[in-house]
């Protein structure tokens, strides 16, 4: 199918998401959509999807124009979207999750299981994504998880399918296996919009890039054609650095030092399995691993989210085992956490009280446990000048800011207090490419300036470019931490589970 | 992922203080029961009054021995819980011991006098109707996402309109329809406020209590009071189902019912399966959970969201007749007397089941059913702690499971479209 948006416009309370967008996609393209967070790029594909209702503009397929008043429209037009945040029932199995609004059903109006785990597996073999149609979803790894959300779109014939940010939480192997049938799915004639915040993605897969900044297209090149600093230019408006300049480390004391931790699960499984490490002062200590080996479990509890089960945690000399949350981030330890709608921030608060969720009763921000607001506000006024936090207003819930920047806030947060350790769980996830240079910039100013960095991240050329020892995290235990350089290939063999010598050994020869 | 991590001293812990309660429990039996006077006994008598074909002989029980054994099952409970965690169902042993102490109660108030034990039980299945028919409502309109407290108010109306309508109309079965549309119509003031004006659900289900409390209070004095044949409904009587009523115990139990209680009992049943099994369940399921996906689908949230709360009111008019058309002869003011809240109580125990939502029903109808038995039994107990004991139960019941409980993801919060 042929698409065209002519002049969309849509305005949320305080900010133009998009203005007067026109784009034009073609049947059997790949389209790359790119741009900083809170560019517009989830908004207009909402609009696609009939989930939002366009404040102005026009969209036409194969010429014709069209009305979708909600997404059901959209999808009986041939439209399928994979969203940002995703859209599974976490307690249905993957085939209720896949069959949701088109079921199967017996002659007694039940929901046909065997029908629809055929149609999953049916499905599931066409694209080459093989999935387990009776597994819940909430007890998948989001890999997985993505993969029944790409099914679920698919599985509605869709003729043109949006893919918002599909591969932030893929492993690059599971980005490839994307990738080829995305690829299957455009030479059947099909078109594919393509979100990501990844350069060498979009020139992976995409035919033509539209780069949209501040709700606005500014400009649509041929990927091929594309090199990375002009799309990056394009897109934030300056040149960027796409590569951190650092220099060598100078490590001196240990400052967190982690003993035999364990973390059991309530059935007894070992998720974190006698874990010992140690960082420095002045250094950057990178865990790269495939997600659900046991860096979430690692990160919360070294920072207090969840019960030790055996081992003990270190801030210097002092004992962190056994304290309450507070008592770990006041003596000193920063946290980004991974999921920042669960545990980073309070959705429904302004942003500048997210900025002050751990000091709101500090002696900065409090008088005898009242808030001192003019404080507060002056506080968020700085914070989202010195990181370009893009929102309407200090006083604008975070909810309403988009991903990236709602991660900017919490990185701000955590680095404008003082900190000796800093524990980053995948600090970039999700963040433009403008941003990514700014949070590593951030990360290598912290170590340089005394702090302990523990950077969490599955994504390996982030581990290689911060990374002053790097170790992987494999089934609960911790393989490392070795020196680097490490060889990419080498680092990518340890996350699937060989051997430290062999994966080295293996590179030499 | 929602792997659950714990401490172990934690779950250690907790499951101690359950072995601690239930050694209390069982140590409570002969201190506070045994009357050390031997030759006591108990009788229960297992045969209806009316007659049948199959005749039971009564159980005839001495009280000391009874009790010296139902003490020690309760200590070995506890025992047991100490030596051998049980981990998740430690809940389950502590309700075990919660029943033998009942019985033990029991046995100890009937001593030298004579329990029929068809009564009691079947007294409990007949309270528990209005309770089951008003979790059945909450778990339908939670499940969608809509928090509905206002099952009392539902109740009431119900009541009220059973009630008028089979007084004028001389049918119990147009008092039901009366029942089920004044149940509707809360439903659908209740969808109004929270779907269409995303008024907070909390305070929008106190306001339709506190509405049904005043207009039905209001037209009870101005206009049934001078005019009692608006309130003396035709109700429902006794059904005794053929062949079925025959069976010993069971027959006389379950088969010698009223319509409410055969109709509850298949309305668990296929609101169960129409839940879980069908298309329909399922959509609504998903738009309690995660009202987004369902909308990306192509579902209709409100409309859903809607037609749930409806339905729910339908139910829980249906437990509201109950009241007028079955239990009591005619309408009094504030007659549910807080059982709609017991309704919300049960839903929660159920897990938002409709088959676990009658299990708790049940339950509190034996509690109910258990302080009607005691009270004609010459026990050294007041009157008024005994009309308690399905409150204290509910209580109890509650604080001892809800914890645990899994609740539909976006019950409670309104969905948005931007
Ligand atoms: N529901 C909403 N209410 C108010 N403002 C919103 C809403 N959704 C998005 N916005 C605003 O619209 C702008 C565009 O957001 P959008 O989510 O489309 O960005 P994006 O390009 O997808 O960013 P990211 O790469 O971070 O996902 C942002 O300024 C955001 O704050
Ligand atoms: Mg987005």
């Amino acid at each position: 199918m042929r698409l065209e948006l002519k002049g969309v416009t849509k305005r949320f309370p305080g900010v133009v998401a998009n203005d007067a967008i026109d784009l034009t996609v073609e049947a059997g393209e790949v389209h790359g959509l790119l741009g900083e967070n809170g560019a517009g790029k989830s908004t207009l594909m909402n609009i696609l999807y009939g989930l939002y209702r366009a404040d102005e503009g026009q969209v036409l397929i194969d010429g014709q124009q069209v009305h979708f008043s909600d997404p059901g429209d959209a999808i009986a037009a041939g439209i399928g979207m994979v969203h940002q945040h995703f859209m599974l029932v976490p307690v249905f199995t993957v085939a209720e999750n896949i069959l949701l609004g088109k079921e199967p059903i017996d002659r007694f109006r039940r929901f046909d299981r065997r029908a629809a785990h055929e149609e999953v597996e049916r499905l599931a073999e066409t694209f080459g994504l093989p999935v387990d149609p009776s597994a819940v979803v909430e007890d998948l790894p989001v890999g997985l998880q993505q993969r029944v959300e790409i099914l679920k779109a698919l599985s509605r014939d869709a003729r043109l399918l949006i893919l918002d940010e599909p591969t932030a939480v893929l492993t690059p192997q599971e980005a490839d296996g994307l990738f080829a049938s995305i690829r299957g799915f455009q030479a059947a004639g099909r078109s594919v919009i393509f979100i990501s915040h990844k350069l060498r993605e979009h020139r992976d897969i995409a035919d033509r890039i539209t780069v949209l900044r501040r709700g606005r297209a500014v400009g649509t090149v041929d990927a091929t054609a594309a090199e990375p600093q002009e799309l990056a230019q394009l897109m934030v408006g300056r040149p960027v650095d796409l590569v951190v300049d650092r220099s060598p480390a100078r490590p001196s004391e240990p400052v967190l030092t982690v003993e035999g931790l364990e973390v059991l699960a309530a059935d007894g499984q070992r998720l974190v399995d006698s874990v010992d490490l140690t960082v420095h002062r002045g250094e950057i200590l990178a865990i790269a691993g495939v997600e659900g080996n046991g860096q979430t479990p690692l990160v919360e509890a070294i920072t207090g989210l969840l019960p030790i089960g055996g081992g003990r945690v270190l801030l210097g000399e002092e004992d962190l085992t056994g304290r309450s949350r507070k008592e770990i981030l006041r003596s000193g330890v920063g946290h980004i956490p991974e999921d920042r709608t669960m545990h980073g921030l309070v959705g429904s608060f302004s942003v500048a009280d997210n900025l002050v969720l751990n000091l709101w009763d500090d002696e900065r921000f409090a008088a005898r446990r009242t808030r001192r607001f003019d404080e507060v506000r002056s506080h968020a006024r700085r914070v989202v000048k010195d990181f370009d936090v893009r929102t309407p207003s200090i006083a604008t819930p975070a909810s309403s800011l988009s991903g990236g920047n709602q991660q900017k806030v919490i990185v701000a947060r955590e680095f404008d207090r003082p900190i000796r350790v800093l524990v980053a769980a995948q600090p970039t996830r999700g963040v433009d490419v403008g941003s990514i240079e700014y949070i590593h910039r951030q990360l290598v100013a912290k170590r340089d300036a005394g702090v302990g960095v523990l950077l969490v991240s599955s994504e390996l050329d982030e581990v290689i470019a911060l990374a002053d020892r790097v170790a992987v995290m494999f089934r609960g235990r911790l393989i490392g931490p070795f020196p680097t350089p490490v060889a990419k290939e080498a680092l990518g063999l340890m996350m699937a589970g060989v051997p430290a010598e062999e994966a080295m050994r293996g590179l030499a020869a | 992922m929602s792997t659950q991590v714990v401490s172990a001293g934690a779950a250690r812990r907790r499951e101690r203080r359950f072995a601690l309660f239930t050694l209390l429990l069982g140590a409570a039996v002969p201190l506070l029961f045994l009357r050390g006077a031997t030759g006591g006994i108990a009788t229960f008598v297992l045969n209806d009054a009316r007659g049948e074909r199959f005749l039971l002989p009564d159980l005839v029980i001495p009280v000391d021995l009874t009790l010296v054994l139902l003490s020690a099952a309760i200590v070995a409970v506890g025992v047991l819980q100490l030596v051998r965690p049980v981990g998740r169902r430690a809940p389950l042993a502590v309700g075990a011991a919660g029943g033998l102490f009942v019985v033990a109660v029991l046995v100890w108030a009937t001593t030298g006098a004579s329990v029929s034990l068809v009564a009691l039980l079947r007294g409990a299945l007949f309270a528990s109707v209005p309770i089951a028919f008003g979790a059945m409502a909450g778990v339908l309109s939670e499940r969608a996402g809509v928090i509905n407290i206002a099952i009392e108010g539902q109740f009431l109306a119900g009541a009220f309109t059973a009630a008028v309508v089979a007084s004028v109309l001389g049918s119990a079965w147009f008092g039901l329809l009366g029942g089920i549309a004044a149940g509707a119509l809360i439903g659908v003031m209740l969808a109004g406020l929270t779907i269409r004006f995303q008024a907070d659900q909390i305070v929008s289900g106190v306001v339709l209590i506190v509405l049904a409390t005043g207009v039905t209070s209001f037209l009870t004095s101005q206009l049934l009071a001078s005019n009692t044949a608006w309130n003396s409904p035709v109700r429902f009587i006794a059904a005794p189902l053929p062949l079925l009523s025959d069976l010993p115990l069971i027959g006389s139990i379950v088969f010698r019912q009223t319509f409410l209680v055969y109709l509850m009992i298949v309305m668990v049943i296929v609101l169960q399966f129409a839940l879980f099994r069908t298309r329909w369940g399922l959509r609504l399921r998903s738009v309690g959970e995660h009202p987004a996906a369902a909308d990306t689908v192509g579902i209709d949230v409100l409309r859903t969201r809607y037609r749930a709360v409806v339905l729910g009111g339908m139910l829980a008019g249906i437990g509201g007749s109950w009241f007028t058309l079955e239990a009591a002869s005619q309408f009094s003011k504030e007659m549910t007397g807080g059982r709609g809240f017991i309704a919300l109580a049960a839903m929660l125990v159920g897990r938002y089941s409709p088959v676990g939502a009658m299990s708790a029903a049940l339950l509190f109808g034996f509690a109910d059913s258990l302080a009607t038995t005691l009270q004609r039994l010459p026990v050294p107990l007041p009157s008024t702690l005994l009309r308690a004991t399905p409150y204290v139960i509910t209580l109890l019941v509650v604080a001892g499971l809800v914890g645990r409980l899994r609740v539909p993801a976006a019950d409670g919060k309104p969905y948005v479209k931007q």
